[in-house]
């Protein structure tokens, strides 16, 4: 019961402190795991990051629910997702009943006005993230040429973005890697983040 | 029935597709929430994305089982919440062992690398489409001043985006 309540109480702290999304807590997951309850070493734990990194979906959970299997098996595992996004899904839609029960005051559309922008700045920040990184593991030209076609394929042939990524991802499990040469700079250029 | 086999198909997706962590799922949601099921209008959604980004905890979840619980209640929200996290998660656990193996293989990082792109063409056409909602708005004068001030604070002066959207919000409620 108390390993239970250790790995609760682990997720529960990254939940509530990661500000900034999912990668923000992976710095704090480590802390936790690695440092205070040592359920793992930095390399174990280096292995998973990379892992999770590679696969698809929210980072932060893949890493509690893993971490949670992997020290309580499947009910240390819902332990671990639940102590992560339960807590905030509450606090969210707290907040969000009592915003839109007011929603009808001239003041509080002028909020809700000026957050828009805000959001939009986000965005483009994020995106020149992806971008940058895109960059860093394929050079400009390759991610322009890239980037220009897939914009056509989703915004002026409507293509659903699941089947562009499905496609990406058939293409680059397929490509061979034929010389020596690629394969070096491919890991040297490979963004490990 | 259909509206919880709905939620579940709206997160699965992003899911299952949003490599890059959560913040590349955010288009994704935005695409099924919005645009094929019509849940929300982008103003809504963007409130959502906006309060995702100022509380703590993982994004993709927060936005699956607040989302969840608007369209289908406290069982939307689980469906939501276990439909973004599960089918990923299920992977991690079956496949770490054999995916350890090819850690350095350039097929494994060609995945992430080639997914990038589409990313950013999402995250960047959502970006625009918030800017110009916002001029339909409240016109280009203030949208530009708030997208202006906010980049200063939040990326140069590096204040915390929650007190950026509270301070959008006292703003807007006083100016707007």
């Amino acid at each position: 019961m108390k390993i239970h309540w250790d790995i609760f109480m682990a997720f529960f702290r990254v939940g509530m402190l990661g500000y900034g999304g999912g990668p923000a807590s992976i710095p704090l997951i480590q802390k936790e795991v690695v440092g205070k309850y040592k359920w793992m070493s930095d390399e174990e734990f280096g292995d998973i990051l990379a892992m999770g990194n590679t696969l698809p979906g929210p980072i932060a959970t893949k890493l509690a629910g893993y971490i949670g299997y992997r020290v309580r098996g499947l009910w240390g595992m819902i332990n671990a997702v639940l102590a992560t996004t339960v807590p905030t899904i509450i606090l969210m839609i707290v907040l969000l009943r009592s915003l839109s029960s007011i929603k009808d005051f001239d003041w509080v559309q002028g909020m809700t006005a000026a957050v828009i922008p805000v959001v939009g700045v986000m965005l483009a920040v994020l995106t020149w993230q992806f971008i940058d990184k895109a960059v860093g593991g394929m050079g400009w030209l390759q991610t322009g040429i890239m980037s220009i076609f897939i914009f056509i394929l989703l915004q002026f042939m409507n293509v659903h973005p699941g089947i562009v990524i499905a496609a990406l991802l058939i293409i680059a499990l397929l490509k061979k890697d034929t010389s020596k040469k690629e394969k070096d700079t491919g890991s040297k250029e490979g963004d490990p983040s | 029935m259909t509206t919880y086999w709905e939620i579940f198909v709206a997160f699965f997706i992003p899911g299952i597709l949003g490599y890059g962590g959560g913040p590349a799922s955010i288009p994704l949601v935005e695409n099924e929430v919005v645009d094929r099921y019509g849940w929300m209008t982008v103003q809504e959604f963007s409130e959502v994305l906006a309060l995702s980004n100022s509380l703590p905890g993982p994004i993709a979840t927060k936005m699956a089982g607040y989302i969840g619980y608007e369209v289908g209640g406290v069982l939307g929200s689980f469906i939501g919440v276990f439909a973004a996290v599960a089918p990923s998660l299920i992977i991690m656990i079956l496949l770490l062992g054999f995916l350890l193996k090819y850690k350095d293989s350039p097929k494994v990082k060609r995945l992430t690398l080639y997914i990038r792109p589409v990313i950013a063409i999402l995250l960047g056409v959502m970006a625009w489409r918030f800017f110009q909602e916002s001029y339909v708005d409240i016109g280009i004068w203030q949208t530009a001043l708030i997208a202006v001030a906010s980049y200063l604070l939040m990326e140069r002066l590096k204040f915390h985006p929650a007190f950026v959207i509270i301070g959008a919000f006292v703003y807007g409620g006083f100016f707007l």
